[in-house]
């Protein structure tokens, strides 16, 4: 089984602003952008749930040109308040890792 | 062609530029430095507290480094965001230490101060007159939350910075301000094109991020007629093609579009291309305008918390971790109930595992028995005395709770005397609006003074 973590080259996670968090797919080639776009998970529904937020505010954004992927949903909790776990977001990414592709 | 190069020393005052970079940057005659000071990244304690999460020492440090190369040069230097959260205080404490500086180096500077601050009155009147809106996910502010908030600042765009250069300031301190705003602001004085302004401005605000190596100093913005050129300021470093690029989606919710006061940027239509081996040409942005709104942020008290932490290593609570977990937030809040008599609506009490699923969310099953987990325990309330009264409850539970009656009692690991930390008061963010407003200065008072006298 290949996963995101196989094929990608880069991926991270940070806050965008303290309501919102986005997550950038970082792809070698048009192949491998490609085969991520057509994993079953890359869609708002799939998104919403590994993350635990509302899929009508999930945004993807395929960037071709870069070979990059960008998600972007609000944050569970708002950043710094008192049941965010993770202030800059920055290990948000971890669970896409293991999805396949 | 008409030009404009903005040196941008570091992504953050405080957090360093090698000398060479600032030497090499200021030989390539820039027309203004402009540099940001906050975020709210750090959370919402520095907007509540007005404390700078740089040191004293590190902002002074830049400041030296910066303030007489810009003198001689005669250029204006612009920094965004002062203090961290572009409180007033924060604005009044970059003021300090350049007054400071110029009087060591015996000379001496007009400095503005922007205040970023905006009073709960005036917020709660400009909303019954309807000119404030949620962004996403957010809903409609009220008066009573307007209220509730310790702090409450408004984000500068271009136009209160590019005044006070007019009024001839040469130090230009802001309060909260959009990190591009600081960089955008002289080139479109300059009337250079919109577009290529506020996007030269999102590529070098966190300066070297947008570089190879991320020690080595900032970046250099030459912004013309036909686009914008980025280049490092160390000669050791480069720009591609990449690393600019990427840059564009950093921090971003959506990858091609900004919105800033007045205007938002279009940069789908983007072409990067590498000029040489260390700098990047960036073409075809645009920006339309809008109506011109400031971003609001706010903060406010969330409760008085207390820490506990407790390290497990046995196995037989490890290899069921999650229903001992289960039993133990169960005992805790039962304890709370019935010994101190106080009801669940009036605490908050978190659990965070750490080694098991410490960052919470659908972590995958199955990740086999950990050697040792970390237990932070957090309790929120409404004041520090009832949140220490309610971790000291859960203290036997934490230092012997089995999970299992026909077990015999375990101890485990707290780390230090006593087991609970009082955290003092914690603080939320509170908005994610905006206001709408007739003249870009109408929510900012600026001062002059004459710094090093």
């Amino acid at each position: 089984m290949t996963t995101l973590r196989d094929i990608a080259r880069h991926v991270r996670s940070k806050n965008a602003g303290p309501f919102w968090v986005t997550v950038d797919i970082f792809l070698d080639g048009d192949a491998e952008f490609e085969r991520v776009c057509g994993a079953p998970w890359l869609n708002p529904n799939s998104i919403s749930q590994i993350f635990g937020v509302n899929a009508s505010s999930v945004k993807v954004f395929p960037i071709p040109e870069q070979n990059v992927l960008k998600i972007s949903f609000p944050r569970r909790y708002p950043q710094g308040g008192i049941h965010d776990r993770d202030q800059h977001s920055g290990q948000q990414f971890v669970l896409l890792l293991g999805q396949k592709v | 062609m008409q030009s404009c190069k903005i040196l941008v020393p570091t992504g953050m005052l405080g957090s360093g530029c090698p000398e060479e970079a600032i030497e090499r940057g200021f030989s390539m005659r820039p027309d203004a430095v402009a540099v940001d000071a906050g975020s709210t990244d750090s959370g919402p304690y520095f907007l509540a507290t007005t404390h700078s999460k740089m040191t004293r020492g590190a902002v002074r440090r830049d400041l030296a480094q910066i303030i007489p190369r810009q003198l001689d040069a005669g250029i204006p230097l612009i920094i965004g965001s002062c203090g961290s959260a572009g409180t007033d205080a924060g604005v009044d404490y970059v003021a300090d230490i350049c007054g400071e500086i110029l009087t060591e180096i015996g000379r001496t500077a007009k400095i503005a101060k922007i205040y970023s601050e905006i009073r709960a009155t005036d917020l709660v009147d400009r909303l019954a007159r309807g000119q404030v809106r949620p962004l996403p996910p957010s809903l409609p502010l009220t008066k009573e939350e307007i209220e509730s908030c310790i702090r409450i600042v408004g984000l500068q765009g271009a136009e209160p910075m590019q005044k006070a250069i007019r009024d001839g300031a040469q130090i230009i301190l802001c309060g909260r301000a959009t990190d591009t705003a600081v960089l955008a602001c002289v080139p479109l004085m300059k009337g250079l094109p919109t577009g290529a302004s506020w996007h030269a401005a999102k590529i070098a605000e966190c300066g070297s991020v947008c570089t190879e190596r991320l020690r080595l100093g900032g970046v250099m913005i030459t912004v013309t007629s036909a686009g914008f050129e980025v280049e490092p300021l160390h000669i050791d470093n480069r720009c591609t093609v990449a690393s600019v690029s990427a840059h564009m989606l950093y921090e971003n919710s959506d990858p091609f579009r900004l919105i800033e006061p007045g205007v938002i940027l279009d940069a789908s239509g983007a072409k990067y291309e590498q000029l040489d081996h260390r700098r990047v040409r960036v073409t075809g942005s645009f920006a339309e305008t809008t109506s011109y709104t400031i971003k609001l942020e706010a903060a406010r008290l969330a409760g008085y918390q207390t820490m506990s932490f407790v390290c497990i290593r046995e196995p037989k609570v490890l290899e069921r971790f999650d229903q001992w977990l289960s039993s133990l937030e169960e005992v805790c809040a039962s304890w709370i109930r019935d010994n101190m008599n106080v009801s669940s609506q009036e605490y908050d009490i978190d659990f965070r595992p750490y080694g098991w699923n410490g960052l919470g969310g659908n972590w995958p099953p199955g990740s086999g028995v950990p050697f040792e987990v970390g237990l932070m325990v957090l309790v929120t309330a409404e004041t520090s005395e009832l949140s220490l009264q309610i971790a000291r409850a859960c203290n036997p539970a934490l230092l012997h709770w089995s999970g299992d009656p026909s077990a015999p009692m375990p101890s485990f690991a707290f780390p230090y005397s006593p087991a609970e930390t009082p955290r003092g008061p914690v603080y939320e963010f509170a908005m994610n609006h905006v206001v709408t407003v007739d003249d870009p200065l109408d929510l900012f008072r600026m001062e002059y003074t004459e710094g090093g006298q």
